[in-house]
């Protein structure tokens, strides 16, 4: 039997600000435990929170990016459930009023919806010993945390694996460009939960939901969700049924098992946290955000292709990490030759900068490196000196590209008639290739004949021109 | 001198005529010989923040309080002193942090002298549910001192401090001012910030002042008003002028007399304290004006609906992780939960979380929790509506004279004492006890003034003119 997958998707990502959610403190990762919490984040009697402004204005932020209706008032509202992480045994939380409603965000040829962005307090982290004891860090606890649901209710829906990654990278590049998350998986700053039903091809009514919480890492998502939809059409190809649940993923095992089942699901009794007044929202607001909103991807993508004539690879390439995409920008600012400056990028910047989880910093200013880039595209530097012994040697330093062209002299700067006098030289040197070239015609040959002449000027001469000087001074 | 108010010490302090360490000394005797369990802790540091105080008046220091020693209800947190909220979950907690009402106090020139017996977590009207020991009424031992700020009402009465600080959820300042004989003020919700102060349900809760007069509440109050960074709900731009109309006449003077409290005051032991009242105020001026508030009918339903509901949450925090008591006997995480709660919660609190997740959860929220705030919506603007024909509103504060100890064993009966109290809290407005004569048992009786949303001032010019004044009429 055909089946319809229908996937959701809770996106929760960490928002970028100076402080915390509902005090003062610092939001910043890694600080030693405990250090970064005030009375209000570890839940001390008589505690209150106040609304960071900020946070709101970034989740409005977020909600402009993805075209969003922005709520006139929203309301917080607390999710009350017991759990050593939550130093108030309630999340600050938005259920009835969120701050974004009704977004999309395209996948491929689909416009998917989304239901909500909501903003929310992040909890503390558990840390466990060896020792069998569990010590509380608090410092996460009151980090601002939004939390997107798609629409699953409503179509088209993400259907795969593959779609539900695009939907999460570009979520991810939207975030990361528009300032709202810095996103980096690894510090936990963005987690998706996902859930998934299936039903009979075409059919309206949609199966029962399986969730799974909190899976790190997009790589991780797409082989949980293959997973989850193998196993929920095993199970109804043999005629039984799916129980809705949450489960949990398993990633180095590659596979899930029942975390909690519908009877034991938490009833979290929400109710409109009396600590907080209702946030109004204007529309100048709104507006200004909006005006705020620096290019995004798709805009990006836009303008590489149509005006630079990039190619679509090329443009998702550069758009990948926003720094390597920023350093695009700049590069292209000051010398207009997005194709060259790309190719440039692609190849000799990024293989450097390349590492498992993402990409290291560039480590050298636009301008050294549009003067390289500029000086080769001239024919005043071969490409290989500008590489090994320019790109390399300045490379993390502070040495200006041009002092050490000079210096390691590399600029093509020999004049024509030296030049003749040199290929003479290497011509008479060679005088049994040059014959054997003259009747075989093989490019091998010429290629060699090139190489030497280079050679002898230690790179300061354009091979292109000296190929047509070894030509011309063979045919006589 | 212990039975002088603030002003009167303060202004003996300040001519000199007595020294703050002397006054305090004096108050520290008399707390260890009353035998009225008034008080949990006298402050170790007393002594030592009045010789300091001395030191600044001599110096010419001129505080709003300089040198008077003040009591504080057991919920509001001192930096460094126990606070435990009449509950053994909270027996060893010493607070992290000065609340922003004790902070104001010190910044006049205070002494924060000791801290007063409660009904645990607030959550009763004798403080017969303090976790420590019952506080006895000082002006007859088998009877109750009211609550939930027995304890400071006891000790203003008992003259074991110059005034005190309650905290009112339902009527927990009102009604024992009541049944002590003393001015309680409940003052706008949103007049004085609750930061640092033990949540009861923080959408009702308010600290005010208890004095043995008019004048010194009305002082006591400018004190603690404003808005606070730390408190999102304290109103901001307040007019604090609450003496400014002390001394005027109740000429012209609109009192608005609810119907239907009319019909449930008949039969109570109050009953003549009201109709004397009602005499009193158009003897000497005032108009009585008819107003309706229907949904005063079903105010004490929605109170124990939404208080418990906030509480339930506010409470969820004492759980045995963090600051608080620990169940010995605790070996996993559930048990830490289960038996600390239930080791280290009183009956009465209990009875308050059940009911408060009860009318909360799932299939019940609508039933229970939203009606009861379309309720107080309602009452709300029946209030605001009546205060369109009238100044005030006049009602008893309790049903009668101070209760036996032990007389209030059903909940139920306890829950109806609020009957007259608990619609201030729901509907936000200020509202004073005053005593007004004495019952059969030569106990006091209290009336109770509401007023418009910010309009302390009228109530503290009508509590000033009937404390003056009533000497006038036969039998009070």
């Amino acid at each position: 039997m055909e089946y319809d997958v229908v996937i959701g998707l809770e996106v929760h990502a960490e928002l970028k600000t100076q402080s915390k959610c509902f005090c003062s403190c610092a939001n910043s990762f890694g600080q030693e435990p405990n250090t970064t919490c005030c009375p209000v984040c570890v839940g001390l009697p008589g505690a209150l929170p106040v609304l960071n402004k900020k946070a709101v204005e970034q989740t409005i932020r977020a909600g402009v990016a993805l075209g969003f209706e922005i709520n006139k008032t929203a309301i917080f509202e607390r999710k009350n459930y017991f759990y050593p992480d939550l130093a108030k045994a309630y999340q600050i939380s938005q259920l009835v009023k969120p701050i974004c409603i009704n977004g999309h965000l395209r996948v491929g040829e689909k416009d998917i919806p989304i239901n909500r962005i909501h903003l929310e307090e992040d909890a503390g982290k558990l840390v466990h010993g060896t020792d069998g004891k569990t010590l509380i860090d608090y410092n996460r606890a009151g980090v601002p945390l939004i939390e997107l649901v798609t629409d699953a209710l409503k179509e088209p829906h993400i259907e795969t694996a593959n779609e539900a990654v695009e939907f999460l990278e570009k979520l991810r590049q939207i975030y990361i460009y528009a300032g709202i998350s810095d996103c980096m998986q690894e510090r936990g700053q963005m987690r998706a939960d996902v859930n998934i039903s299936l039903k009979p091809k075409g059919s309206k009514q949609f199966g029962t939901k399986v969730e799974m919480k909190n899976i790190m890492g997009f790589r991780s998502v797409k082989r949980a969700i293959e997973y989850e939809i193998a196993r929920q059409k095993e199970i109804l190809e043999d005629g039984g049924v799916i129980e809705q649940e949450t489960r949990k993923w398993d990633n180095e095992k590659g596979i899930n098992f029942t975390l909690r089942t519908k009877e034991n699901a938490q009833d979290y009794r929400y109710f409109p946290d009396p600590d907080l007044l209702a946030v109004q929202i204007s529309e100048e607001e709104v507006e200004q955000i909006k005006k705020s909103i620096p290019i995004l991807p798709s805009q990006y993508k836009h303008t590489y292709m149509q005006e630079y004539a990039l190619s679509e690879y090329e443009a998702d390439v550069l758009l990948q990490f926003k720094h390597v995409n920023d350093f695009f920008n700049a590069c292209v600012a000051i010398y207009p030759n997005p194709k060259s400056l790309c190719n440039w990028i692609l190849t000799d910047i990024l293989t450097k900068i390349k590492t498992e989880s993402g990409a290291g910093p560039i480590l050298i200013s636009a301008q050294d490196f549009v003067w390289l880039v500029q000086n080769v595209d001239n024919k005043k530097i071969n490409k290989i000196n500008a590489k090994e012994d320019v790109l390399e040697e300045i490379w993390g330093t502070s040495k200006s590209a041009e002092e050490v062209a000079k210096k390691k002299n590399i600029m093509i700067d020999i004049n024509d008639q030296a030049l003749d006098g040199i290929i003479q030289e290497v011509l008479k040197v060679h005088i049994a290739v040059v014959e054997q070239f003259k009747t075989e015609n093989d490019p091998k040959i010429l290629n060699f004949l090139v190489g030497q002449v280079m050679k002898t000027t230690r790179g300061k001469a354009n091979a292109s021109v000296v190929m047509e000087k070894i030509k011309k001074f063979t045919q006589k | 001198m212990r039975e002088l108010g603030v002003i009167e010490l303060r202004e003996k302090i300040k001519a000199g005529e007595i020294r703050s360490v002397d006054i305090t000394q004096e108050y520290i005797q008399a707390i260890k010989q009353s035998k009225t369990n008034a008080i949990i802790e006298i402050f170790a540091d007393a002594i030592e923040q009045a010789q300091e105080i001395d030191k600044k008046i001599q110096q010419g220091y001129t505080g709003k309080l300089a040198g008077v020693p003040i009591i504080i209800k057991d919920n509001i947190l001192v930096e460094g002193k126990h606070a435990s909220a009449g509950s053994l979950f909270l027996k060893d907690y010493i607070a992290q942090y000065t609340s922003t009402v004790a902070q104001k106090l010190l910044d006049e020139g205070a002494v924060i002298l000791a801290r007063a017996n409660m009904d645990e977590f607030a959550m009763g009207s004798g403080t017969e549910h303090s976790a420590y020991f019952k506080t006895y009424n000082p002006l007859d031992t088998t009877r109750v001192p009211g609550g939930s700020s027995g304890g400071s009402a006891a000790a203003v009465i008992e003259n074991l401090c110059a005034a005190a600080l309650g905290t009112d959820t339902g009527g927990s300042i009102r009604q024992p001012s009541s049944y002590c004989g003393v001015v309680g003020m409940k003052p706008t919700y949103g007049r004085v910030s609750r930061y640092g102060v033990v949540a009861f349900a923080s959408s009702l809760d308010q600290v005010g002042p208890i004095t043995k007069n008019v004048q010194d509440n009305a002082l006591l109050l400018e004190v603690l008003s404003g808005t606070d960074i730390h408190d999102e709900t304290t109103a901001r731009n307040q007019v604090i002028d609450f003496s400014s109309r002390i001394g005027k006449s109740l000429q012209g003077l609109k009192v608005g007399i609810v119907q239907s409290v009319d019909a449930m005051v008949q039969g109570l032991d109050v009953e003549s304290h009201y109709e004397k009242m009602k005499e009193f105020l158009q003897q000497h001026g005032a108009t009585l004006v008819d107003v309706q508030i229907p949904h005063l009918q079903l105010v004490l339903p929605a109170y124990y609906i939404i208080a418990p509901a906030e509480a339930a949450s506010n409470l969820a925090r004492f759980d045995g992780v963090k600051y608080t008591s620990r169940s010995q006997s605790a070996q996993t995480l559930n048990e830490i939960y289960t038996l600390s709660r239930t080791e280290f919660f009183g009956d009465e609190v209990k009875r308050r979380i059940m009911l408060g997740n009860y009318v909360l959860s799932s299939g019940y929220f609508d039933a229970y929790y939203n009606k009861a705030r379309s309720v107080q919506a309602q009452l709300r603007e029946e209030y605001i509506k009546a205060f369109q024909s009238c100044d005030v509103i006049l009602m008893p504060t309790a049903k009668g004279e101070a209760y036996k100890i032990g007389g209030k064993a059903n909940p139920l009966d306890a829950y109806k004492e609020d009957i007259f109290t608990v619609s201030a809290n729901i509907a936000g407005l200020p509202a004073i006890s005053i005593p007004f004569g004495v019952g059969n048992h030569k106990l006091p009786i209290g009336m109770q003034f509401l007023a418009p949303h910010f309009e302390e001032k009228t109530l503290y010019q009508v509590a000033s003119y009937v404390e003056k004044h009533k000497e006038d009429i036969h039998g009070v």
